[in-house]
């Protein structure tokens, strides 16, 4: 499949959170203000490109070559906990007020769902190189895309009079039902 | 103290007053995910049972030698050994099941449920304590995809199931199926709907 054709996929068609449902709990937990919500897209857009890449590299380059597929969970959570550890401490070291930015929200990628779903798709899918990583990217571009919505549409509902047993996660979740309808509109993108 | 009615108490926290997904907000990837009919809800709710209950007693009985720093890397590998072993097992045993759940069954291992219970409690807590809440969480867990599966499957199908409740139009009957409910969108809505009620009546609760 065409680079650019995975890309739109993974951005709008089947947009990781509205079609897949992963990386729920950022999506409720870091979408009431924009600047954390675009913060955490990107970290986790920066994430999910390397993840593309390196876990393409361990399962094709190492348990393969071994004859131990089935290895490949333990694998890949472990490259993608090592993967955030060492980002974060790289940079910590280089940019120490990005890294106060981001705060709690690096580690806490780790066990973002959309992350190590990323690696079982591109996997179950027999995408190549270069395919994995324009795969997480668009990933992560649609991941950011959507957190940014919700985190426009959030800001603005701190003016409305939502019923006190829906503020937060009940309401949240009704908008992104609809924002998810409003993305089926895009299904009929890819003729595959 | 371990008396026997805290034992009870940890077994029942789980089921309802902290329930993982009404009132913690944990695990909401795979409930809106595999709810699309009561028995898939039920399928992986068991799946996590099983996940939760052997990395809970592994991982309290380790507790003393697993290092604070790599604690988190230790739980992770632990969780993820079990959910291979319960993928496998889940394909071997029940391979359309299997099919339906997907790409969700290891997704267990990122489940913030499991590792969120081990990091809270779990690591610090004896084996027994442990196992009753382990228990007590992935019933919970079980409970609320039941509850979320069964409303989807009933409005999007009629049954419950399996068994049809509702006659189709197709059926000759009076439904005409909500196509909405299997599909994202329904899952979401349901979800928040849900939680909105389930939050003005515990509120109810705590004021009267």
């Amino acid at each position: 499949m065409s680079l650019l054709l995975i890309f739109i996929s993974a951005t709008v068609v089947n947009n990781f959170v509205l079609s897949y449902f992963l990386g729920i709990c950022p999506f409720l937990g870091v979408t009431g203000r924009l600047k954390s919500a675009f913060g955490m897209g990107i970290a986790t857009t920066f994430v999910m490109t390397l993840t593309g890449g390196i876990t393409w590299v361990v399962y094709h380059l190492i348990l393969v070559r071994f004859g131990v597929p089935f290895l490949q969970y333990v694998a890949y959570i472990l490259v993608i906990a090592s993967l955030v550890q060492v980002i974060e401490m790289f940079i910590r070291k280089s940019n120490p007020s990005l890294y106060r930015a981001l705060g709690i929200y690096l580690p806490l990628i780790t066990t973002n769902c959309a992350i190590l779903g990323l690696a079982l798709f591109a996997t179950l899918r027999d995408y190549g190189f270069l395919q994995s990583i324009v795969y997480g990217f668009g990933a992560g571009i649609g991941f950011t895309f959507v957190m940014l919505i919700m985190a426009g549409i959030r800001e603005e509902l701190d003016l409305a009079d939502v019923p006190k047993p829906f503020q937060g996660a009940a309401i949240t979740l009704i908008l992104a039902g609809l924002l998810a309808l409003a993305f089926m509109g895009f299904s009929g993108l890819i003729y595959a | 103290m371990k008396t026997s009615w805290q034992l009870y108490l940890d077994l029942v926290k789980g089921l309802w007053r902290e329930n993982p997904v009404f009132r913690l907000l944990l695990g909401m990837c795979p409930t809106l995910a595999v709810t699309t009919t009561a028995l898939q809800g039920f399928s992986m709710g068991m799946a996590v049972v099983f996940v939760m209950i052997l990395s809970g007693v592994a991982i309290s009985s380790f507790r003393k030698f697993i290092p604070h720093q790599v604690r988190i890397a230790t739980f992770t590998i632990i969780i993820a050994t079990f959910v291979t072993i319960t993928d496998l097992t889940l394909a071997a045993t029940f391979p359309p099941m299997s099919k339906a759940l997907g790409p969700y069954v290891p997704l267990i291992v990122v489940n913030c449920i499991i590792l969120g219970r081990m990091e809270a409690f779990i690591s610090k807590q004896p084996v027994s304590r442990s196992f009753m809440d382990a228990l007590g969480m992935g019933l919970g867990f079980t409970l609320a995809l039941i509850i979320l599966g069964s409303i989807r499957e009933l409005l999007s199908s009629g049954a419950v199931f399996g068994y049809q409740i509702l006659t189709t139009q197709a059926a000759g009957g009076w439904f005409r199926p909500w196509v909405i409910m299997i599909l994202p969108p329904g899952a979401f809505i349901t979800l928040g709907i849900l939680l909105g009620i389930i939050n003005t009546f515990s509120r109810k609760s705590k004021v009267g």
